[in-house]
C-alpha cells in the first residue's frame, strides 16, 4: 500500500506544479487592476464591453466552423485510410506535417497565398487571372483547418481501428444495408474518437493568434490576439487573465458537453 | 528496454559532445581574459567590423545578445539575474526604465565624444540633458508605397491614405500607438494626447479607413512590400529602408503636416558589471569615423553631426531618411504614458481592428 503511494508523487507533484498552480495564479491574477488593487472590475468589464463579448462571439465562430471543415475531411480520410493495406504508413503521411514548426508552415501559405504566389501564378497560367487569397476569412479557414486535420484523424483512425469487424459482419448478416451499418453501427462506435477529436481541434481553435495576423492580417480577431496585447503591450495582466479565465470556462463547457455520459447512466 | 537504453545514452552522449565543444569555441575566443563586455541590442543593428574593431582596440571581449521588442527586454531586465553593460531601447523605454530605476546616470565626463551629437538630438523630454541615454539612431514614421501601383504625389500626406482609389490597398503597422499618431496628427492633435474625447474621434476617423485596409500586421508587412503585396504602407523608416533594398519601386515619404519620431539610445543598467568597459564602448560608437561607418552599415540616419559629415551626398541628401527642417519641427517623439491611457489607446486600437471586416 505504501509502494503503491510512493508511485503517485511524481505524478501529484506534475499536476499541482503545472496544472493546478498556473490556473490559480491566473484565476488570482484576474482579480487585480492595473494598479495592483483588488478589484471584479476586469469581469464587469469583460461583461459589458460590446468589444470582448463580439470578439468572444468571433472565436466561438470560428473555432466552430475550423472544427467542422476538420471533421467533415478528417472522418472519411481516418476511414479510408483503415481500410488501406499499410494502413500506419498511410496515417504516417497524415501525421508528418506536424513535425514541422507550425511557423514555417504557416509562412509556407503565405508564399501559396500571396499576390505572387504559386497559386495566383497558377491561375494567371490558365488565365483566370490573379486574385486576393491573403487576409481573406477562406484562406484563414483553409489554413487552420489544415494545421489541426492530424488532431482530428488521430483518434477518429484509432477509435475505428478498434472496432470488432465481427461487429460489422454480424450487422451484415441481419440483413443492413452499408448506410444502416454505417449509421447503427460504425458512427455510434467511432463516437469516443469524434469526441476527443473534437476536444483536441476546438479548444486550441478558440485562441488562436499568430495565424489570425499571418494569414488573416488582423483582420480576424478572436480572444488570443486580445491576450496578447494585454500581456505584451498594455501590460494589464487583470485584463489578459480574465479572458484567459474566459477561454478555461468555455473549454470545461466544451469538456462537459463532448464528454463520456455513459457513467452517468445515459444512453449514448 | 534495451534498445531504449542506449538510444537514451546516444541523446546524453551527443548533448555532452556538443557542450565541451561549446565550452573549447568560448575559451579559445577569450584567449583567457575575464574582461568581457555584454551588449544587448537589436538584432542586426551594429556593424560587426566595429565589434572586431572595439575587441582589438581595447582588449575586451564583446558578448552580444539581440531582443526583438521593447517590451521583451524590458521584462527581462526588471526581473534581475542579467548583466548587460550597454542596452539599446527606445525612447519611450528609457523614460519607463529611468522611471523604475533600472539605468544607471551617466557621467559625461567619460563620454567626450558625445560633442559630435547634433545638439537638435540632445537634451529631449524623454532624457532632459541626456543624463541617463545617448542617441543611437533616429527615424522616422512614414508612408511607404509602390511606385508601380500609385503616383509619388497620392500619398504626400496622412489624410491622402483616405482616399477610396486605395481601396483594400493599404498596410497598417500592428501598433496601437502609431496607428492613433497617424489619425491624430489628421486632426492637428499630439500623438501623445490623453484626452479620451481625442481618442475617440481619432477611433472614428480610423474606421472610415477600414475600406483600405488590407492588413494589418508587424514584421511581415517587409515581405509583403518586396512582393508587391500592397500599393501603400504604413511604416518606421528602418523598415522601409530594408525593403527600399530589395525592390526598388518603393519609396518612403515622411509627411510634412508631422509624424513619430523615434530615438535608439545607449543607456548603462544599473546591474551593469563592467562600466569602465561600457563607457568605453559608448565612447567608442561615438567618434564620427565609427558612427558614419555603422549608419553606412545599418542605413538608419545617425544623430551624429560629424558622422554625417563624412556620410556619401547620396545618403544624406535623402529627404525620406534625412527630412528637411521644416518637417523636422513638425515631428513629435512618443512620451511614455500612464498605463491606464496606454489601456485606452490599445482597447479602442482593438475596436478598431474588429471593425476592420
Amino acid at each position: 500500500m505504501r509502494q503503491k503511494a510512493m508511485f503517485i508523487v511524481p505524478y501529484a507533484l506534475w499536476i499541482v506544479l503545472f496544472v493546478v498552480a498556473p490556473l490559480v495564479l491566473i484565476l488570482y491574477q484576474s482579480f487585480f487592476d492595473i494598479n495592483g488593487h483588488a478589484t471584479l472590475g476586469n469581469y464587469a468589464n469583460y461583461l459589458t464591453s460590446s468589444v470582448y463579448l463580439k470578439m468572444t462571439l468571433n472565436s466561438v465562430w470560428y473555432a466552430l466552423l475550423i472544427t467542422l471543415v476538420t471533421l467533415v475531411i478528417s472522418y472519411p480520410t481516418a476511414y479510408v485510410l483503415n481500410h488501406l493495406p499499410n494502413k500506419q504508413f498511410w496515417l504516417l503521411l497524415v501525421i508528418l506535417p506536424t513535425w514541422i514548426n507550425l511557423l514555417l508552415k504557416t509562412y509556407a501559405f503565405i508564399g501559396l497565398f500571396s499576390r505572387t504566389g504559386t497559386i495566383n501564378q497558377f491561375l494567371q497560367f490558365t488565365g483566370l487571372g490573379s486574385h486576393q487569397l491573403l487576409f481573406t476569412d477562406a484562406s484563414f479557414m483553409f489554413v487552420a483547418a489544415y494545421i489541426e486535420i492530424p488532431f482530428m484523424v488521430l483518434p477518429i483512425f484509432n477509435s475505428l481501428a478498434e472496432i470488432n469487424p465481427s461487429l460489422i459482419n454480424a450487422s451484415y448478416d441481419l440483413g443492413a444495408t452499408q448506410w444502416q451499418t454505417f449509421r447503427k453501427v460504425i458512427w455510434p462506435l467511432s463516437m469516443p474518437g469524434v469526441k476527443a477529436g473534437i476536444q483536441a481541434v476546438f479548444i486550441p481553435s478558440l485562441s488562436l493568434f499568430m495565424i489570425t495576423r499571418l494569414i488573416g492580417g488582423n483582420r480576424v480577431i478572436t480572444l488570443g490576439t486580445a491576450i496578447e496585447e494585454h500581456f505584451l503591450t498594455t501590460q494589464n495582466w487583470g485584463m489578459g487573465s480574465t479572458i484567459g479565465v474566459v477561454l478555461i470556462i468555455a473549454m470545461f463547457i466544451i469538456m462537459f458537453m463532448t464528454g463520456d455520459k455513459k457513467q452517468k447512466g445515459g444512453r449514448s | 528496454m534495451k534498445k531504449l537504453f542506449s538510444a537514451f545514452f546516444a541523446v546524453v552522449l551527443i548533448c555532452i559532445l556538443l557542450a565541451l565543444g561549446d565550452l573549447a569555441l568560448n575559451h579559445q575566443s577569450t584567449g583567457g581574459s575575464g574582461k568581457t563586455l555584454t551588449i544587448y541590442n537589436w538584432g542586426d543593428y551594429i556593424d560587426p567590423a566595429l565589434i572586431s574593431k572595439f575587441e582589438q582596440q581595447t582588449g575586451y571581449r564583446v558578448d552580444y545578445e539581440t531582443f526583438d521588442s521593447n517590451e521583451s527586454m524590458l521584462t527581462k531586465i526588471r526581473q534581475g539575474g542579467t548583466n548587460y553593460d550597454v542596452v539599446i531601447p527606445s525612447e519611450y523605454t528609457v523614460q519607463r526604465m529611468k522611471k523604475e530605476h533600472l539605468i544607471a546616470p551617466l557621467d559625461h565626463r567619460q563620454l567626450p565624444n558625445l560633442r559630435y551629437i547634433d545638439p537638435q538630438f540632445l537634451n529631449q523630454a524623454f532624457d532632459r540633458g541626456n543624463r541617463y541615454s545617448v542617441p543611437y539612431f533616429w527615424g522616422t514614421l512614414g508612408i511607404i508605397y509602390n511606385d508601380q501601383k500609385v503616383t509619388g504625389k497620392d500619398v504626400q500626406h496622412w489624410e491622402q491614405l483616405w482616399n477610396p482609389r486605395l481601396k483594400n490597398n493599404l498596410m497598417l503597422i500592428d501598433s496601437a500607438r502609431d496607428v492613433f499618431a497617424v489619425a491624430l496628427i489628421t486632426q492637428h492633435d499630439s500623438v501623445n494626447t490623453t484626452d479620451y474625447q481625442q481618442l475617440k474621434l481619432a477611433q472614428h476617423h480610423l474606421k472610415q479607413l477600414t475600406p483600405n485596409v488590407k492588413a494589418i500586421i508587424a514584421d511581415e508587412m517587409k515581405m509583403y512590400m518586396e512582393q508587391d503585396e500592397a500599393a501603400v504602407g504604413v511604416t518606421y523608416s528602418g523598415d522601409a529602408r530594408e525593403m527600399m533594398n530589395i525592390n526598388h519601386h518603393l519609396h518612403y515619404v515622411v509627411p510634412s503636416e508631422g509624424s513619430n519620431i523615434w530615438f535608439d539610445n545607449m543607456v548603462i543598467p544599473k546591474a551593469a558589471r563592467n562600466k569602465t568597459a561600457a563607457y568605453q564602448f559608448i565612447n567608442f560608437m561615438l567618434e564620427p569615423g565609427n558612427a558614419a561607418q555603422n549608419a553606412k552599415y545599418v542605413g538608419y540616419a545617425t544623430p551624429n553631426a560629424a558622422a554625417k559629415k563624412q556620410l556619401p551626398k547620396k545618403i544624406t541628401a535623402d529627404k525620406a531618411f534625412y527630412p528637411p527642417a521644416n518637417t523636422m519641427k513638425h515631428l513629435q517623439t512618443y512620451r511614455d504614458l500612464p498605463l491606464r491611457v496606454l489601456g485606452e489607446y490599445n482597447d479602442l486600437f482593438l475596436e478598431f481592428k474588429m471593425f476592420a471586416k
